[in-house]
């Protein structure tokens, strides 16, 4: 049984003179969530528009579960769904008659059409607005019909680029909650984003990009790890207020170097090692009882590795 | 059905099946548009006029004779209507995809770029045909009112030679809304074309060049109206003027001018194509 997979072979495009994307290689596979990290004009939107047809590349090939995409394009995309920038639906046209669209152009049956496109719009909580015209719908509104769309038709491979834009914090709420429940659907999501704290949230590996060209490809805990200096942060929430005693008996589980009282249910600790010591000391809390209910990679570490990569190719 | 990780759990179905999914829903886009509904009210309102002027003027050049009246009537209005049914659906049918970005929401699905092509061309023509069907009906039924329902068979030819018309002015504003990524400059180029630009060609190398105007697209056209002439005009006439010019004016012949109408729809619309299979969404 192949996994999903999604893979640039050498892949570049210049326009003109400008390079956007230099020999890209990075092969994704497996159902994980992938986060495309880099600053604007770095060439992660450029990746995915090759990877969806909509530009072709200059050299090299986009391969989706090993089919190239602008050689067989039909078979390469029939597992794929997408959502690049915001795109706009026939303004006259309900949600219900746009997503039937790319059902119909999907191959979804017609017995099974209805219910797909209903549950589709009610996972993005659309389900009020079936009957209406797009045409009045606000930009958040359309970005929701939009990621219904992209799921419709039950995809193994979901290609994401910034899907929380154009949401209220809410809307980014209720999108990050999607594609986590969408991880486990043995799915393989490959998402761009600005927000480091959404792909640190959502997103089990990173991939880096800067001037088109690859930085790091990497599981988040072993790339914070290789790039702070063996150092890693995780945050725990606790249902308990945190004191002093707290801090100090955490401070001596093995591996542990540091630890900070975030705010009256959190706190952060710094440990040496990779995700067997993050493994460790999660242990070593749970037999502790201190209500631990959350557990996570800091965003910030994700952000200062960001930071020193994207600076260090400036 | 199972499926394994790789596989979607559908079969994706056939390009002509898709064109026909494609052209359902911009169909059904375009009849909810104010766009269809105003061009229906420029037909309506054309129809309304001559109907009007006619009943109450009875003008001898459209009551003389069956012929006459569907010369006068059809053989000089229809070609507006035709030109305006291209630019209203086909002027931003293809730009509109990159300018509205609606090409982002079709495109990246297991479906060829030539199937969103003809797909949209034919609802564009679809559309296009029932606003020059409203207006054939209206034309045939003042006919049928003043002089029975023995209608002229050139009639019946006229329609067919301006329905095909009608495709070659679909695929040429689609071959520049193909050109362009901006939904206006498309519009009105196409625009400035068929209302000024080819006439204005077609008299300027004709009258004073005395070189026939083959290539022009509008010329072909003229074969919609000459069919409806008592006698088909010649292939050349030349008029003196004062004392020391002339002016020709040229009239293509019926296979010429299907010809050229052919060739118009065929070329235009496989540049079109083309243009739309390799223009990057940027």
């Amino acid at each position: 049984m192949t996994n999903p997979s999604v893979e640039a072979l050498d892949l570049s495009k210049r326009y003109g003179s400008f390079p956007a994307l230099t020999n890209l290689n990075l092969k994704l596979e497996g159902a994980k969530c992938v986060g495309f990290l880099g600053p604007n004009g770095a060439g992660k939107t450029t990746t995915l528009k090759i990877f969806t047809d909509l530009i072709r590349p200059s050299s090299g090939q986009a391969l989706i579960n090993g089919v190239n995409v602008h050689t067989e394009k039909k078979k390469a995309l029939q597992s794929v769904g997408a959502l690049i920038e915001t795109p706009e639906i026939y303004a006259a046209l309900t949600p219900r008659e746009a997503l039937s669209m790319i059902a119909e152009i999907r191959g979804v049956p017609k017995d099974e059409r209805g219910k797909r496109i209903e549950e589709a719009l009610h996972e993005v909580a659309m389900d009020d607005w079936i009957d209406k015209r797009v045409g009045k719908f606000s930009k958040g509104m359309k970005q929701r019909v939009d990621i219904a769309s992209a799921l419709v038709s039950d995809p193994t491979v979901l290609l994401l680029d910034e899907p929380t834009n154009g949401l209220d914090p809410r809307g980014m709420s209720e999108v990050r909650s999607i594609i986590r429940s969408l991880k486990n659907k043995n799915r393989l999501i490959f998402m761009s984003s600005h927000l480091l704290s959404e792909v640190s949230d959502v997103c089990d590996e990173v991939a880096l990009i800067d001037h088109g060209k690859l930085i790091v490809y990497d599981k988040i805990a072993n790339i914070t790890t290789k790039f702070s200096g063996g150092e890693n942060t995780v945050e725990v929430g606790l249902n308990r207020p945190t004191d002093d005693s707290l801090v100090g008996k955490v401070s001596k589980i093995n591996g542990v170097t540091a630890v900070e009282k975030k705010n009256n249910a959190e706190i952060r600790i710094r440990f040496t090692g990779g995700m067997e010591v993050q493994e460790s000391i999660l242990a070593n809390l749970v037999r502790m009882n201190i209500g631990v209910i959350s557990y996570k990679p800091a965003a910030s570490a994700l952000e200062d590795v960001y930071l020193s990569l994207i600076k260090d190719t400036v | 059905m199972d499926k394994t990780p790789t596989e979607s759990a559908y079969h994706v179905p056939d390009s002509l099946a898709q064109v026909r999914v494609t052209m359902k829903y911009t169909l059904l886009d375009y009849f909810r548009s104010r766009r269809f509904f105003v061009l229906l009210g420029i037909a309506l309102i054309i129809s309304l006029l001559l109907t009007v002027l006619v009943g109450y003027y009875r003008p001898p050049t459209f009551l003389s004779d069956s012929l006459s009246f569907y010369s006068s009537w059809w053989g000089n209005s229809t070609t507006f209507v035709i030109i305006l049914g291209g630019i209203f659906f086909g002027g931003d049918a293809i730009s509109g995809e990159f300018q509205n970005k609606t090409g982002y929401f079709g495109i990246p699905n297991p479906i060829r770029r030539s199937s969103i092509y003809i797909g949209k061309w034919l609802s564009a023509f679809l559309a296009a045909t029932i606003i020059f069907g409203v207006f054939a009906a209206i034309t045939l039924g003042n006919g049928i009112y003043y002089f029975g329902a023995n209608v002229p068979i050139q009639f019946g030819q006229s329609i067919l030679y301006a329905w095909f018309y009608l495709a070659a002015v679909m695929g040429f504003t689609f071959f520049f809304s193909s050109l362009f990524k901006s939904t206006n400059l498309s519009i009105l180029i196409t625009a400035i074309l068929f209302l000024f630009v080819f006439s204005l060609v077609e008299t300027l190398v004709s009258a004073f060049a005395n070189i026939e105007p083959w290539f022009i697209l509008t010329y072909g056209a003229g074969i919609i109206g000459n069919i409806l002439q008592a006698t088909y005009p010649p292939r050349s006439v030349t008029t003196p003027v004062g004392r020391r010019f002339t002016i020709t004016t040229y009239n293509a012949t019926v296979p010429e001018g299907l010809a050229i109408i052919g060739l118009y729809f065929i070329i235009t619309t496989i540049l079109g194509l083309v243009l739309f299979e390799r223009k990057e969404f940027t």
